[in-house]
């Protein structure tokens, strides 16, 4: 027993020890969202003037599982994940609507023509009224919809075919068979 | 002389605040509170810079929906509760207390009580109450005493 007692020290130290170790492991710029599995916040998005897509409001988000990708024509990560958007929009898999974020219109008209446009509809947010309320820190973030209108997922940074394959897809998938 | 007079003020010199003028609201009284307010709330793009020191665009934003609160009325509880309602307790520098922040608000403190009673109970047991008290000395021993003081002692 005393001998027990001798060791608590050590022990209590190394659990310390591993669980900070643990923490040093976690990327501090990952933010856990406040809204998951919270409705989408009420809004309603002007078109992007130059852009042949209709605006976005939060009505168009309840009708199936949908991603909304928060995207600027200023970010590097955006044109990183562009391609990997473009692919999906092309083969169907899951509906992409787009928050144009703290961008000028022209920007996002001549980025978007000159890339492609891989968005059924996009909200213009030059002010950044919208993304606020969705927690929104920086472009690109990715939202996973259910069919209900409720955020279930954030991803924040660019999507890689990793993250599309293994987060998700995955979770669009299992999101479809929910009632 | 100059030299640490110029180092003092060095010391002095506040953190500039990245208000800008235009930012600000008329009303010095609600501006006060919206500064109060601003370095509470941790800039989520330059982390550990609360949004009245960053220039970063999203602080920016957040100062300006400060002020959108509490001009419409929001006490400062409410301005709180209302942006960690879209970012989360991250955003807030000082963490709440709650039941499951207990451990980090209260943890050093029970670590310290455990401590302090561990060393209490050791310093107890080392105590020197068991250590047997000295014999008296023999009357031998006693004769011998005198005659050493009687004499001063051996030089």
């Amino acid at each position: 027993m005393k001998r027990a007692l001798f060791f608590l020290p050590l022990v209590l130290f190394a659990v310390l020890a591993l669980y900070l170790g643990f923490g040093l492991t976690r990327d501090p710029q990952h933010v856990p969202s406040a809204l998951i599995d919270r409705p989408v916040p009420a809004f309603d998005l002007p078109a992007v003037a130059g852009v042949e897509r209709p605006g976005l409001s939060s009505a168009m988000l309840a009708r199936e599982v949908s991603l909304v990708n928060v995207f600027a024509s200023w970010c590097p990560p955006c044109r990183i994940e562009h391609p990997i958007l473009m692919r999906m929009s092309r083969e169907g898999d899951v509906p992409i609507y787009g928050i144009n974020y703290k961008d000028k219109a022209p920007d996002a008209a001549r980025w978007l023509a000159e890339l492609g446009n891989p968005y059924r509809a996009i909200g213009w947010d030059f002010e950044n009224r919208v993304a606020v309320d969705w927690g929104v820190y920086g472009a690109p973030e990715t939202f996973v919809v259910d069919r209900h209108g409720k955020i279930r997922h954030r991803h924040v940074g660019a999507i890689t075919p990793d993250v599309l394959d293994r987060t998700l897809m995955p979770l669009v998938k299992r999101l479809r068979s929910e009632p | 002389m100059r030299y640490v007079l110029a180092l003092l003020a060095c010391l002095f010199a506040g953190p500039a605040a990245a208000v800008l003028p235009h930012e600000m609201l008329a009303d010095p009284a609600l501006e006060a509170r919206a500064r109060a307010l601003g370095q509470e709330l941790r800039c989520l793009v330059c982390q550990n810079q609360p949004i009245d020191d960053s220039n970063a665009p999203l602080a920016a934003d957040l100062r300006r929906l400060v002020r959108e609160r509490i001009l419409a009325g929001d006490g400062d509880t409410a301005v709180l509760a209302y942006i960690t309602q879209r970012y989360g307790d991250y955003v807030l520098l000082k963490p709440p207390v709650r039941v499951d922040t207990y451990l980090l608000w209260y943890g050093p403190f029970a670590i310290l009580a455990f401590a302090a009673a561990g060393a209490f109970v050791y310093l107890r047991r080392r105590r020197p109450e068991a250590r047997p008290a000295a014999a008296p000395l023999t009357a031998d021993e006693e004769k011998r005493l005198a005659a050493l003081l009687d004499d001063g002692g051996p030089r």
